[in-house]
């Protein structure tokens, strides 16, 4: 194949012709938007963008891109890219999904596609609640939280994502939200650029089921206080002046401290690519939900070997060993006796 | 090792050997080296595996037990045999649970070393059957073959424990001395198997070699025997166990329709060979994905096949359940799909490790909505090569998930199999769509993924990183033709009479069911309807039917769905229609409903096949005639 440059595209080219159905002031068109804002810059070509998603508001995504896609079964979209990616490695694969589908129906799927380290880029909207069922708690959803299925309050622990994503080995983990195009569209270029299984967990307000969920931490008089943005071999800071800091504690653990305080020298340093997950792990436990001050940006990318290429390796190797598969010698494989 | 001309050496027609042992003492290894050696000698072989699920039950217990029945003959035959001739039991437990198998005058060999009290006592003996009279009636040799293997043990200087371990190679040996086998493909085999293994190498030959000197030496037995070579038809042969064949079917499926192979699968008994198989066969570029569950086996292939691969996903009834909404995902996206059922009896876990027929009703309607998905059964473990690729060509011509039906029986069930030149297999045409196929009321082409081809109804296979066709699919209603989603009413008939259409139109795309009758279709009374493992035990019936100078029709159906199109005036052509199946009544089930016959249903649920005589019994019955006559079993040669 002749090497074509890729063509110019714009936002327009990447837009189906679909009508998009979210509610209105949902925070999935600016997630929506962003993406479509991204893809021109990112020099890469729609026939060979999928998007896969499985059932949930978040799930409706690749009808609305001018891409090949899927719109699948719930919290299968992990399994089903799995089988696309590693078949054909010359594809984008995007999976896209929501916290119940990633995280309660699909989660088997979404872990075992992390530890596999299969290239694909999911972008988890996380909005800690059921929306295209019209309003029950989720696996993110926080407890105590009254829903038509918890009149009482949920009485179960929430899932942190990004831990979740951290212990399942993930080599790529980060966390974004919808209110901030910019980071959003750089979390998502970090993750595209990635080899391998890449989670974007993004922050998104369902205005109808679950309105302001992450207003504590994401209204505009209150980001500068509580996101922590996290920046590659940068010491962590954040507030107003970058007077407050991630620091280790005697004990251990990971503390907010005033920098004039505890002095700079103390602070932690980011690193992306420690090999070792248990920093980023601190990070991510950081806040105990949307309500203290929270880490954004990249908390993992670190190489590990991509599954489909590990397979397509395997597949080189044998045929370099015994050439290329030959039916009739395969069929005479288990001996063989000859009646004339 | 010479071949001493023994005392005196009969000649057999056939012979039913069933080796019984622990499920440690490798009983099923034995068994299957006995059917090679016997293919490769020119025998025709059908063979039963019979195990427990568990790997190593409580030794010496009746739960532990675990056998292999080989038929060998000089003619053609068609099922493992209904009662062994010969039975090799290792221990008491071995002998408690197939003495009963055995007919009166049956020849019992047993390991007198394993006759102690404490194993009686664990078979459940109360008495020891080898001093009172319980065996009256059969001929038994009492080896000690666990003594004589550990002297083999103590001269090549290993420990008596892992000696103690060889000793079903003694009882290779013995039998095969008894049989006239020949050795040397054994010996090469223990060679190759064992290889780096030098010391259980040394010690499995010199066992095998010292089981055959046994039989030669001890005047134990009066005589030998000899089955000589059946006819065959001229080719080359191989001998192949239905997972194999199955696995093979699909490779060659996929290079006959030059397609890459993609199978995601999650193990499970007894589909897990075909797994297995296929991640040997990587330099046919095979990708396997040992999924993390049943639903992601499937939902793989499926996103293999959304890419253009040939998806397969492979497992047994508790796995079809999971994969059935997945299934229904396939059906509306219109992908080609081969979802393999090895099935088990059931429900739930159910026996594992033992055949039944009955997920026919759950691959026909085990989805929700209006889901219709083709179905094809391979019959015998060597047809599973052809099932195989009769699958691969629905799927693709249609672009449907088939669903492929063996069993058992079949996966592990072995015979020998006259292999096919690779030029004489089908050719599968695929064509992937390369432009748009569609022009808008503006005059702009488009491409339009649910626009149908008219004669097969088939929907574009258009696969990512092709321009200009990009497309969405998903599990909600299709527009017709555009694929847009619709919830439109009158889109939502129109689409589900197009999916059923398409389905059942594959019927002309299929060959009439053949019936074998030999006084032309409808002359006999009787018909036997089957479908899938059962073919042996009916074609054998039929066979011992027809000795007695009886007429009996046999159908075996491959399409289940759909049926093939000469099929219910075949059925009613006769007066009374059999539909023997391992389940309580399903094809029986579909095909009343189908064709307003009332064809009648012969069940066994046993998690074993049906033996010939039961087929014989059912047809006399229906024919009014005396079961208790004799028939004419040794001449219908089954």
């Amino acid at each position: 194949m002749t090497d074509v440059a890729v063509p110019n595209t714009t936002r327009k080219d990447w837009a189906s012709d679909q009508e998009v159905r979210w509610c209105p002031g949902c925070g999935d068109y600016s997630i929506l938007a962003a993406m479509q804002m991204l893809l021109p810059e990112l020099g890469v070509r729609r026939e060979n963008t999928v998007f896969v998603s499985g059932i949930g508001c978040a799930a409706r995504f690749p009808y609305y891109m001018s891409t090949y896609g899927m719109h699948s079964i719930h919290g299968r979209a992990p399994a089903i890219a799995t089988g696309l990616a590693v078949t054909r490695p010359d594809l984008d694969v995007w999976v896209v999904s929501g916290d119940g589908d990633a995280l309660s129906i699909g989660g088997n799927h979404l872990i075992h596609a992390m530890r596999r380290n299969v290239n694909l880029t999911i972008l988890l909207f996380n909005n800690q609640i059921y929306g295209l069922t019209k309003g029950q708690y989720s696996p993110t959803s926080e407890q105590g939280k009254v829903t038509k299925s918890t009149p009482f309050g949920s009485l179960e622990a929430p899932f942190n994502p990004v831990s979740v994503a951290l212990g399942a080995e993930a080599s790529f983990v980060a966390r974004t939200h919808d209110m901030d195009r910019k980071h959003m569209q750089e979390m998502f270029r970090r993750a595209h650029e990635h080899r391998g299984a890449a989670l974007v967990e993004i922050y998104q307000n369902c205005n109808v089921f679950n309105d302001g969920a992450f207003s504590q931490i994401l209204g505009r008089d209150q980001r500068s206080e509580m996101l922590i943005p996290l920046e590659h071999g940068q010491p962590i800071r954040f507030g107003a002046d970058g007077g407050r800091g991630v620091a280790m504690s005697s004990e251990g653990h990971l503390q907010l401290v005033d920098v004039a305080e505890a002095g700079e020298a103390a602070l932690l340093v980011h690193d992306e690519t420690r090999e070792d997950p248990g920093l980023a792990f601190a990070l991510s436990r950081l806040a105990r939900g949307p309500f203290e001050p929270t880490p954004i940006g990249v908390f993992r990318d670190v190489v590990r070997p991509e599954y489909g290429a590990g397979m397509a390796q395997q597949i080189l190797d044998a045929q370099e060993r015994k050439g290329p598969g030959d039916l009739a010698t395969l069929l005479a494989s288990g001996g063989t006796w000859t009646v004339s | 090792m010479s071949t001493v001309i023994p005392r005196q050496t009969k000649e057999l027609d056939r012979v039913v050997v069933r080796f019984a042992g622990d499920s440690g003492d490798g009983m099923q290894l034995t068994g299957s080296q006995f059917t090679t050696v016997s293919s490769l000698f020119g025998n025709d072989t059908a063979t039963l595996p019979d195990f427990p699920a568990e790997i190593r039950a409580p030794a010496g217990t009746l739960a532990g037990v675990s056998a292999f029945q080989v038929h060998i003959s000089d003619h053609d035959i068609l099922t493992p045999g209904d009662a062994p001739n010969v039975l090799v039991a290792m221990n008491p437990a071995a002998l408690r649970a197939n003495i009963g198998l055995m007919d009166a005058g049956g020849t019992v060999i047993v390991n007198v070393d394993a006759f102690d009290e404490r194993s009686l006592e664990k078979a459940g003996y109360t008495a020891n059957p080898l001093v009172d009279d319980s065996l009256t009636g059969y001929t038994v040799y009492e080896v000690p073959m666990t003594s004589l293997t550990m002297e083999v043990g103590k001269q090549v200087g290993v420990k008596p424990r892992d000696a103690e371990r060889s000793k079903n190679f003694f009882a290779l040996g013995l039998v095969s001395w008894l049989y006239s086998r020949p050795v040397e493909p054994t010996l090469e085999w223990i060679a190759t198997r064992f290889a780096g293994k030098d010391a259980v190498g040394e010690v499995n030959t010199k066992a095998f070699k010292a089981g055959y000197h046994f039989g030669e030496t001890a005047e134990l037995f009066e005589s030998n025997y000899q089955v000589r070579p059946a006819p065959a038809e001229v080719g080359t042969y191989t001998n192949v166990t239905g997972n194999t064949a199955l696995a093979w079917g699909l490779i060659a499926a996929a290079q006959l329709a030059k397609l890459p192979l993609f199978l995601g699968s999650y193990p499970i008994t007894p589909a897990s060979d075909i797994l297995h198989e296929l991640s040997k066969q990587k330099h046919f570029g095979v990708r396997t994905l040992q999924a993390e569950d049943e639903i992601a086996g499937i939902g793989s292939a499926i996103g293999a096949a959304f890419g253009g691969a040939l998806g397969v996903t492979t497992t047994s009834g508790p796995g079809l359940d999971l994969k059935s909404e997945s299934l229904g995902l396939a059906v509306n996206l219109e992908l080609p799909l081969v979802v393999v059922d090895v099935q088990r009896g059931g429900p739930s876990t159910g026996l594992p490790t033992k055949t039944e027929q009955s997920d026919l009703l759950h691959a026909m309607y085990g989805r929700h909505g209006e889901s219709p998905v083709p179905i094809v059964a391979a019959r015998t473990p060597a047809d599973c090569f052809d099932a195989a690729i009769e699958a691969v060509r629905i799927a693709v011509t249609y672009r449907t998930p088939v669903i492929l039906l063996s069993d058992g029986y079949l996966a592990n069930g072995s015979e020998p199999w006259r292999v096919p030149d690779v030029a004489d297999l089908p050719v599968i045409d695929v064509t992937f769509a390369t432009e748009p196929n569609h022009t808008a009321d503006d005059g702009s082409l488009e491409f339009w993924p649910y626009k149908r081809d008219p004669e097969t109804g088939a929907r574009p296979w258009a696969v990512p990183g092709t321009p200009g066709l990009e497309h969405r699919i998903g599990g909600l209603e299709k527009a017709h033709g555009s694929g847009n989603v619709s919830y439109d009413t009158g889109n939502h008939e129109r689409m589900s009479h197009e999916r059923a259409d398409k389905i059942a139109g594959i019927a002309k795309g299929i060959p009439a069911a053949e019936v074998d009758d030999p006084d032309g279709v409808g002359g006999a009374e009787v018909l036997l309807l089957g479908w899938g493992s059962t073919y042996g035990a009916i074609a054998a019936g039929v066979r011992r039917v027809r000795a007695r100078g009886l007429a009996v029709a046999h159908v075996h159906l491959v399409h289940l769905n759909p049926f093939p199109a000469n099929l219910g005036d075949v059925l009613r052509s006769y007066r009374t229609v059999l539909v023997p199946e391992t389940n309580l009544g399903q094809l029986v089930r579909l095909v009343r409903a189908e064709f307003l016959v009332d064809a009648q249903g012969i069940a066994k649920m046993q998690g074993l096949p049906f033996h010939a005589a039961e087929i014989e019994a059912a047809v006399l019955q229906a024919l009014g005639e005396d079961i208790a006559e004799p028939g004419n079993a040794e001449d219908a040669a089954i």
